[in-house]
């Protein structure tokens, strides 16, 4: 068991740290051609190469370096063919790929920050931050996050071409914005990797999750790339316990505290005290924090309403709005939580009444009211829009509880007609 | 890079340009050939006062027009050099017609220089 667990977490490392390198080298190779699908080409010839001469004359000392330099002259290579072929005049001070001749192989620079920002740039489709930043960044392919979208693989290839075409027409550079564009832009690029926690990951993996830790490694002084990482880290620290062994979905409060990732739990809080100390509160600094003390096995729930209060007021959404009407209820009882969550989703109208959590958590605050004939028609409307299979046969048993106390109460005929 | 930062507003726009908006469009123009990143800035008559011409298989049509339906008109172009998207879209911003219009930028794909197509 111990030897299968180190194997894997060895194997998952590996694998990580073979995204890393790719992001990495794929950002230098595009921020010196301005070309992110002619980088993608020659990093792949340089992958090519190495699985034909590594095996056979060993791994180089330095990895990246190799690639990196096999990478460059393909990149310089095509240039000189596009030299002979076109029939206009080239400005070489211009057009060489040049910079990469400034390039330290021995201390290759992180410019990954720089291709994060190109992908959440505000002349990008929106919808394209994520898969973007997927493709690129992490190395996933077309296929993998086109599944992850519920998109043809076909159709997000088509897109990601599209986008990238569009980096280098428009010229959108591979540069820190100056000080006044930055906060939007790193609020972009938050948004697009939280875009990879809120994805379907069964097709990613939890690789996927590591874009956070990514960012967050790369401007360790902005507390809400902290935040983010930390949130992500402990969601990922219980995904393991959301399900029980028999595949059935498990709701958190009665998860088994000894299946989380303690690891991951540390290292979440190592994020968030250092995010702490900039005394500068955001969104996803407040939603991690809300994880941290679910992931104490008995949250304080007047410490939790606060919190989702603060978060309502930093952020509010839909989402956030569903989890304070649960946490009023806890705190205040079912009563408080379902007025409060009825006056939400008639604010928020035909949106609200197809949002999952909303219609599950209205159905569970029914059902402790002893509401069951309407908690089992809610549970119906939670039911049919519930993707996940776990949770679809969890709120299923629910609704048939219900539907029993409902029919028990019946015919004790208390206080309900036929 | 050359950008077109292309100017659109409604038509038929309100009269003539307010001096005020003329000293803003004049405090604008110096400022790019401060920077010197103008190659050329233009703001266009009202689009009833231009003229289409096709040429179809040898045959030169002229028209009035066009008066399409669009609610929105190239009102301006403002022709600059600089080193990427985000220098263009600072520029842009900075145009007295994106408070009232909206600018388009679009980045050049050839230009005739020194008598010759460069790209």
């Amino acid at each position: 068991m111990d030897t299968l667990t180190s194997n894997s977490s060895s194997a998952r490392a590996a694998e990580l740290a073979a995204r890393d390198s790719y992001g990495r080298l794929l950002a230098l190779l595009s921020a010196a051609s301005h070309d992110v699908t002619a980088a993608e080409d020659a990093l792949g010839d340089a992958f090519e190469q190495a699985v034909r001469t590594w095996p056979v004359q060993g791994v180089p000392a330095t990895p990246d370096a190799w690639l990196l330099t096999v990478a460059r002259n393909r990149l310089r290579d095509r240039w000189r063919a596009a030299e002979y072929r076109r029939t206009l005049a080239l400005d070489p001070e211009r057009d060489a790929p040049i910079h990469l001749d400034d390039v330290d192989v021995d201390a290759i620079p992180d410019r990954r920050l720089e291709l994060m920002l190109v992908c959440a740039h505000p002349a990008i489709d929106r919808a394209m931050h994520t898969p973007l930043m997927l493709n690129t960044v992490l190395g996933f392919t077309a296929e993998q996050i086109g599944r992850a979208f519920s998109v043809p693989a076909a159709t997000m290839a088509t897109r990601l071409v599209r986008v990238k075409k569009r980096i280098r027409t428009t010229g959108i550079p591979f540069r820190l914005p100056d000080r006044d564009d930055l906060p939007p832009r790193m609020a972009a690029v938050l948004e697009a990797v939280y875009g990879a926690y809120v994805i379907d990951r069964t097709e990613t993996g939890p690789e996927a999750l590591h874009l956070a830790e990514v960012l967050a490694a790369l401007v360790p002084d902005d507390p809400e790339a902290r935040g983010l990482a930390a949130l992500v880290q402990l969601s990922a620290a219980r995904a393991v316990a959301r399900t029980g062994p028999d595949g059935r979905f498990v709701p958190l409060a009665d998860q088994d505290p000894a299946r989380w990732d303690r690891r991951l739990i540390g290292r979440a809080h190592e994020h968030l005290r250092a995010a702490h100390t900039h005394g500068r509160l955001g969104r996803f600094q407040v939603e991690a924090a809300i994880q941290a003390l679910h992931c104490t096995g008995s949250p304080e729930v007047r410490t939790l309403l606060d919190l989702h209060r603060i978060l309502q007021d930093l952020a509010p959404s839909l989402g956030g709005g569903v989890a304070l009407a649960a946490v009023t209820a806890e705190a205040e009882g079912p009563a408080s939580g379902l007025a409060r969550l009825d006056a939400l989703m008639s604010e928020a109208g035909e949106a609200a009444s197809r949002f999952q959590p909303a219609r599950a958590t209205r159905a569970h605050l029914l059902a402790s009211l002893g509401r069951h004939d309407e908690a089992v028609a809610e549970y119906e409307q939670a039911i049919a829009l519930t993707a996940d299979s776990a949770e679809r046969a969890h709120l299923r048993n629910l609704r048939a509880v219900e539907g029993s106390r409902h029919a028990a109460r019946n015919q004790q005929g208390s206080y309900r007609g036929p | 890079m050359r950008y077109a930062l292309l100017m659109h507003h409604h038509e038929p726009a309100e009269g003539e340009l307010s001096a005020e908006a003329q000293r803003a469009f004049d405090v604008y123009a110096k400022a790019l050939q401060q920077a010197g990143v103008l190659l050329a800035a233009e703001v266009l008559q009202p689009m009833d006062a231009s003229t289409t011409v096709t040429n179809r298989d040898g045959a030169v049509q002229v028209q009035d027009g066009p008066f399409a339906a669009t609610k929105e008109a190239l009102a301006g172009v403002f022709l600059i050099d600089v080193p990427d998207l985000d220098a263009a879209i600072g520029w842009a911003g900075k145009c007295p017609g994106a408070q009232w219009g909206t600018m388009e930028i679009r980045p050049v794909a050839t230009s005739f220089v020194d008598g010759g197509w460069t790209r």
